[in-house]
C-alpha cells in the first residue's frame, strides 16, 4: 500500500515536473509562436503575415509566462488538458485517440519480443558457450546495432514489397500491426533475449538446480518448476527500462508507417509550437513511464516475495 | 512451456503469411497532407482534392474557369457588381438543399478568415434569386478565380459552429464523409444525390503519409492505389515496375531565391545578376530535381500569358558573375569570399525542409556561389521564418518553391507577392511600371501584352531569383484507369477514375 502511495506521490512529482519543463522549454524556443502555429495550421503555402496576426489576437499569445503556467496547473488539477492550439480540438481528446494507437502498437511489440526473446535466451543459457549462444549472440548483437528507422525499411522491402505477405504501411486493420510491431519487437528482444540468457546461464549454475535434477525432476521439469519464475524476475525488472526504448522507437516507427500516434503527434506539436499538445503528450508519457514501473514493481513482488520482505 | 511458446511464434507468423495482398474495393489514396481538422480554411484542400467539397467556379487542365456549383457569372458595366447564378438542385451530404443564402454564409464565414477572400475589396455579399451578387469597392477580373480557391468552399450552414469554425465537413461534392479520424486518415463514399455524373469508383479512402520513402512503398507493394507527391528517387524506381504507372505534369510552382532588394549588398540589380548568373540551373535540375532542364524565367510555361517564350533565358556565367561583382567594388579575400569596405559578402540562406529537395538544392547553391566568391549559410528551419523574417526586415536569402496558381488566376499572387508587401515574393522591391500594369490587369485592363510586359520586369530586375518549375507525380496502380494530374493541384479527379477491367 504504501509503495503504491510513494507511486502517487511520484506521479504528482512527475506532473508537475514535466508540466513546468516542458512549458519553460517551448517558450525559451527561438522564433515567434504565432508565426509556427500559423506555419501548423495553414501550411507553407498559406502562412502570412494575416495568418499569423489572427492566430496572435485569436490566442492571445505572448503575455507573461507565470500566470499561464499557474493556469495550466490549475487546469490540469482539474483534468483539463485544454485545447490545442492547432486543430482546436480539446488535447484530451487527441491524445486519447492518439494513445490508444501507440498503446496497442507497444503492446503488440512488448508481447512479440517476449514470444521471440526470452525462449531463445532460456534455451541459449541453458548451454553456455553452444553454438545457440554463441549464434544468438552474434544475433542479438546485430540486430540492436541496427537502427530502427533502417530495420522498418529493410522489412518493409522484404514482407511487404518484395513478398507481399504484409501492407507496407497505414493503419485500420490487425494486418497492420505487424511490419511496426516487428520493428520494435526485434530491438527489444535483442536485448531480452541476453536477459534471460544471462539470468538462465546463472540460475542453470547454482546448486539448487543441480539438487533438483539430481532428486530425479528432468531438465525440463526443472526449468518449468524452478527456472522460469527465477528467469521472469530480470526480465521483468527490465521490461520497465525497456519502456524508455520503446516510446524512442515508437515516435520513429510512427513516422515511418504513418502511424497516427502519440510519437506523430509530439513531433509535429513541436514544430508547430502546439504548447498544450506537447505538455499533454510529455504528461502523458511522464506518467506512463510512473505507472508501467508501478506495475512492474507490483509484478516483481509477487513473483519473488523476498523483495517485499 | 517453451515448445508452446514457439508454437504460438509460429501460428502467429502462418496468420501473418498468407493473407492476402489488398484486395479490397476501396480506392486508396495516399498523400503526404494531414488533415488537422473539419475546418475548410486549414485543411480545406483535402476535402476538395478528395471531391467532398466544391467551389462555385472550377478550373480545368488549361486553368480555363469552368462552372462549379454557379453555372454562370457576370459583372456590371462599372467592374463593381458580380452576379454568380447557382445551379439548380444541389443538395448537401445532410440531405439539405444548396440555396443563395446557405451560399452566402459559407462564403462570409470564409471571408472572416485568414485566406485569399479576406483581402479582397469586397463589400458585400448578398443572396438573390437562385443567385448571389458580390459587390466590391474597386474592380477586380481575377474574382471568380479566387472563388475556385479551396478556402471558398461551399458547406452546408451544419458544418461550422457558432463562431464559424468548422465542425464537420458537409458538402456537395461526389463522394461524402463516412469516417474521418484526424490528422491520417478519411473515408468516404458515393453521394447518392450528387448533381452531376455519379462516381465509377464507389468507396475512397485517403491516408496522410508524411514520409515519402513510406508512401513510395506504399505504391510499390500495392498496399495504395493512387500515390501523390513522389520525389525524383522513388519515380526512377516506381517508373521500372509494371504494376504501377507514374504520371507526371508540369505545375505552376517554381522553385525560386527570395531575397532582400534593399540588403546592402544586394541593392544592385547588376548584384542580384550575379547571384543569378553563378547558378547552374541545368545542373541542379538533371542532379537534385531530376527535370531535364531548369527554369529559364519566373513563371512556368504552366502559367498560361504570363510565361512568354520571347524572353531571353536566365544563363549560367560564372565569369561574368565575377566581372559583375567587381564592377560593383567586390574584390577577392585571401579565402576566396569576396570582401568591399571591409566587409565580407557573406548571407544566411533561410529555407524549410518541408519540402525535402529544398535543403538539397541550397547545399548545391552553398557550392555554386562560393564559386563566385559569395559565402552562403544555410538556415533549414521553420517555414514561417521566411514570411516572419520578410516582415521583420531580417531575411536575407530565403529558398522557397512557390505556387502561381493555388487561386487559378495567378493575378492574385502576382498581385500579393510582387506589388503588395507579399510575405512569399519581392523583399522591399517597389516598381512602378510593374505595378502599374499589374493593377491594370487585376481591374480588367491589359491581356498577354501587358503580362508579357510584367514579366519581362521581373526577368531585367530580379527580385526574386527562378531555379526550376516543378513537375507534380504521382503514382497510380494497375487496378485503377483514367487517373489524371490537376496542374493546379485542386483535385485528384477520383469520380474520373473507375476500376480496370
Amino acid at each position: 500500500m504504501s509503495a503504491l502511495a510513494s507511486r502517487l506521490v511520484q506521479a504528482i512529482m512527475v506532473a508537475l515536473l514535466i508540466g513546468a519543463a516542458t512549458f519553460a522549454m517551448m517558450r525559451s524556443l527561438p522564433g515567434d509562436a504565432a508565426w509556427r502555429i500559423a506555419a501548423g495550421r495553414y501550411g507553407y503555402d498559406n502562412v502570412d503575415a494575416a495568418a499569423a496576426d489572427a492566430v496572435r489576437a485569436e490566442l492571445g499569445l505572448g503575455g507573461p509566462a507565470l500566470p499561464a503556467l499557474l493556469q495550466w496547473l490549475g487546469d490540469l488539477a482539474r483534468l483539463d488538458f485544454g485545447t490545442s492550439l492547432v486543430t482546436g480540438r480539446p488535447v484530451a481528446a487527441e491524445i486519447a485517440h492518439q494513445l490508444g494507437a501507440s498503446a496497442s502498437l507497444a503492446l503488440v511489440a512488448v508481447l512479440l519480443s517476449l514470444l521471440i526473446g526470452p525462449p531463445l535466451g532460456i534455451l541459449a543459457g541453458l548451454r553456455p558457450g553452444g553454438p545457440l549462444d554463441r549464434g544468438l549472440l552474434v544475433a542479438s548483437t546485430g540486430l540492436k546495432a541496427v537502427p530502427q528507422f533502417l530495420m522498418a525499411l529493410v522489412l518493409i522491402v522484404a514482407l511487404a514489397v518484395q513478398l507481399r505477405w504484409l501492407p507496407a504501411a497505414g493503419h485500420g486493420t490487425a494486418r497492420h500491426f505487424i511490419l511496426p510491431g516487428l520493428t520494435l519487437a526485434l530491438g527489444l528482444a535483442a536485448v531480452n533475449a541476453r536477459i534471460a540468457r544471462d539470468a538462465m546461464a546463472r540460475i542453470a549454475a547454482m546448486p539448487f538446480w543441480r539438487f533438483a535434477q539430481w532428486k530425479g525432476l528432468s531438465e525440463r521439469q526443472t526449468l518449468i518448476r524452478h527456472g522460469l519464475r527465477n528467469v521472469s524476475v530480470p526480465l521483468i525488472t527490465y521490461l520497465g527500462l525497456q519502456f524508455v526504448t520503446l516510446v524512442e522507437g515508437v515516435i520513429i516507427v510512427e513516422s515511418i508507417f504513418g502511424w497516427p500516434g502519440i510519437g506523430h503527434a509530439l513531433v509535429h506539436a513541436i514544430f508547430s509550437r502546439d504548447v498544450p499538445m506537447v505538455q499533454g503528450t510529455a504528461l502523458v508519457l511522464g506518467l506512463g513511464f510512473v505507472v508501467v514501473n508501478a506495475a512492474i514493481d507490483l509484478a516483481v513482488r509477487h513473483l519473488d516475495p523476498r523483495v517485499a520482505a | 512451456m517453451i515448445r508452446s511458446t514457439f508454437l504460438a511464434t509460429a501460428a502467429l507468423a502462418l496468420l501473418a503469411g498468407p493473407a492476402p495482398a489488398q484486395s479490397d474495393d476501396r480506392l486508396d489514396v495516399v498523400a503526404q497532407f494531414e488533415i488537422q481538422a473539419p475546418e475548410p480554411s486549414t485543411s480545406g484542400y483535402i476535402f476538395t482534392r478528395m471531391g467532398i467539397a466544391e467551389t462555385l467556379v472550377n478550373a480545368d487542365a488549361e486553368g480555363h474557369l469552368i462552372p462549379g456549383l454557379a453555372t454562370d457569372w457576370a459583372v456590371s458595366e462599372d467592374g463593381l457588381t458580380w452576379t454568380f447564378t447557382l445551379r439548380d438542385g444541389v443538395r448537401f451530404h445532410d440531405g439539405t438543399a444548396m440555396t443563395a443564402d446557405t451560399v452566402v454564409n459559407a462564403l462570409e464565414i470564409a471571408r472572416g478568415k485568414p485566406g485569399p477572400l479576406a483581402d479582397l475589396p469586397i463589400t458585400g455579399i448578398a443572396p438573390g434569386e437562385g443567385a448571389i451578387t458580390v459587390t466590391l469597392s474597386e474592380p477586380l477580373a481575377a474574382l471568380p478565380a479566387y472563388l475556385a480557391e479551396f478556402r471558398s468552399q461551399i458547406l452546408a450552414p451544419a458544418s461550422y459552429g457558432p463562431d464559424g469554425a468548422g465542425v464537420e465537413i458537409i458538402g456537395t461534392g461526389p463522394y461524402r464523409i463516412t469516417a474521418m479520424a484526424p490528422p491520417l486518415s478519411l473515408d468516404a463514399t458515393a453521394f447518392a444525390d450528387y448533381w452531376g455524373p455519379p462516381p465509377h469508383i464507389a468507396d475512397v479512402g485517403y491516408s496522410g503519409v508524411s514520409r515519402v520513402e513510406t508512401r513510395a512503398l506504399m505504391a510499390e507493394s500495392g498496399e495504395a492505389d493512387f500515390v501523390f507527391g513522389l520525389d525524383p528517387a522513388s519515380v526512377s524506381r516506381l517508373g521500372m515496375l509494371d504494376s504501377v504507372e507514374v504520371l507526371s505534369v508540369p505545375i505552376s510552382r517554381t522553385l525560386l531565391i527570395k531575397l532582400n532588394a534593399t540588403h546592402p549588398f544586394l541593392a544592385q540589380p547588376e548584384a542580384r545578376r550575379a547571384l543569378s548568373l553563378a547558378i547552374d540551373r541545368a545542373g541542379i535540375a538533371r542532379a537534385v530535381l531530376r527535370y531535364p532542364e531548369g527554369a529559364t524565367q519566373l513563371f512556368p510555361p504552366a502559367v498560361a500569358g504570363w510565361h512568354d517564350d520571347a524572353l531571353s533565358p536566365l544563363g549560367h556565367d560564372v565569369g561574368e558573375a565575377r566581372a559583375l561583382l567587381a564592377g560593383l567594388g567586390w574584390q577577392e579575400g585571401s579565402d576566396g569570399i569576396l570582401v568591399r569596405d571591409g566587409k565580407r559578402f557573406a548571407l544566411t540562406l533561410t529555407t524549410y525542409p518541408d519540402r525535402p529537395e529544398l535543403p538539397l538544392v541550397a547545399a548545391v547553391l552553398e557550392q555554386q556561389f562560393r564559386a563566385i566568391g559569395v559565402e552562403l549559410t544555410i538556415n533549414s528551419t521553420n517555414s514561417s521564418e521566411i514570411p516572419a523574417g520578410h516582415q521583420n526586415g531580417t531575411l536575407e536569402l530565403a529558398l522557397l518553391a512557390r505556387n502561381f496558381s493555388l487561386i487559378p488566376d495567378p493575378i492574385g499572387t502576382v498581385l500579393s507577392d510582387y506589388v503588395g508587401n507579399g510575405d512569399w515574393g519581392a523583399m522591399n522591391w517597389r516598381n512602378a511600371d510593374f505595378a502599374a500594369l499589374v493593377r491594370g490587369i487585376a481591374r480588367g485592363v491589359g491581356g498577354d501584352r501587358e503580362r508579357a510586359g510584367a514579366a519581362a520586369i521581373l526577368q531585367a530586375e530580379l527580385p526574386v531569383i527562378p531555379i526550376a518549375w516543378y513537375r507534380q507525380t504521382l503514382a497510380v496502380s494497375d487496378r485503377v484507369e483514367g487517373a489524371t494530374i490537376d496542374p493546379f493541384e485542386r483535385s485528384f479527379g477520383l469520380q474520373y477514375m473507375r476500376w480496370a477491367e
